[in-house]
């Protein structure tokens, strides 16, 4: 368990890096399949989901607080393309990169007596199912239950 | 001061290796380390903060039955449990030294919001953030 933190700081650390399962199972000292297996098991959500969130985190973030355009932010949480970045934050948040910076400005008060990376985590997107389930979900299926993936 | 919290407690996997790692890593001292059967109560404090004492407990028996302290231990290895926040005059510097006393920082120190942090865990999973105070 120890071990699987481990490799969950890595990519909290490195976000915007590229963290195929290999590489993380080997911070982690195991098998590929056994690292996906119970890093789930652990943390109750896939490892590329919950680099997804990470992402999405840091980008809202940086929205919020610096000047950046939105594709230098999108370069610099990782994504290899603006519309990548685009359509996932949307799929994710259910608003897009540039809503959620003018409203980030808009209520930043009040935060600065909370360590900031406090504030930042209470902002990670709660991605209880896969973006494609949630895309799928938006498209069509309006009173269908929110059922959690079975992986 | 007489009045105000006193103890805080963590929950760590063992308390022997808590206890080298806040005293000669972090640099604590030992308040209170008393023995009774298998319970063992062990608290330690920051040097510049005696009216404070941070508890290093480990979950089990007499107080908790088996399966939750498991449950817990399995917590704190994954890193579940809440917030901890260190004070520090120089995050950089702090870094520094208990770096070369190899404590596993998850973060290096980085600049923000008019401070410096990073982020380190104790040997049990524990996590820390090393704020600088602001002046």
């Amino acid at each position: 368990m120890r071990r699987l933190l481990r490799a969950k700081d890595r990519m909290d650390a490195a976000s915007h890096e590229a963290w195929p399962v290999q590489r993380l199972a080997r911070v982690s000292g195991v098998s590929e399949a056994h690292f996906a297996r119970s890093f789930k098991q652990a943390f109750g959500i896939p490892p590329h989901r919950y680099l997804l969130t990470r992402r999405i985190e840091r980008a809202t973030a940086l929205l919020r607080d610096t000047d950046l355009s939105i594709t230098e932010i999108a370069f610099q949480t990782g994504w290899e393309s603006l519309g990548t970045f685009g359509r996932t934050f949307r799929d994710i948040t259910g608003e897009s990169p540039g809503t959620i910076r003018t409203r980030g400005r808009a209520a930043a008060n009040g935060l600065d007596l909370v360590p900031a990376c406090f504030v930042s985590a209470a902002h990670r997107p709660d991605l209880t199912i896969a973006v494609s389930e949630k895309r799928r979900l938006g498209a069509g299926d309006i009173n269908r239950p929110h059922e959690k993936e079975v992986v | 001061m007489s009045q105000g919290v006193e103890v805080v407690g963590l929950y760590v996997q063992d308390q022997d290796e808590a206890l080298a790692f806040y005293v000669e890593k972090l640099g604590f001292v030992v308040h209170t380390d008393v023995r009774n059967g298998d319970y063992r109560w062990l608290t330690v404090q920051h040097p510049d903060q005696p009216s404070f004492q941070l508890g290093l407990f480990v979950p089990g028996p007499p107080v908790l039955d088996a399966a939750t302290a498991q449950a817990l231990r399995a917590l704190v290895a994954k890193g579940a449990m809440p917030p901890l926040v260190l004070t520090v005059d120089d995050c950089r510097a702090a870094y520094d030294r208990l770096l070369g006393r190899g404590v596993e920082f998850t973060q290096v120190p980085e600049d923000r919001y008019g401070s410096v942090d990073a982020s380190f865990r104790d040997p049990s999973g524990n996590g820390w953030k090393m704020i600088q105070a602001r002046r």
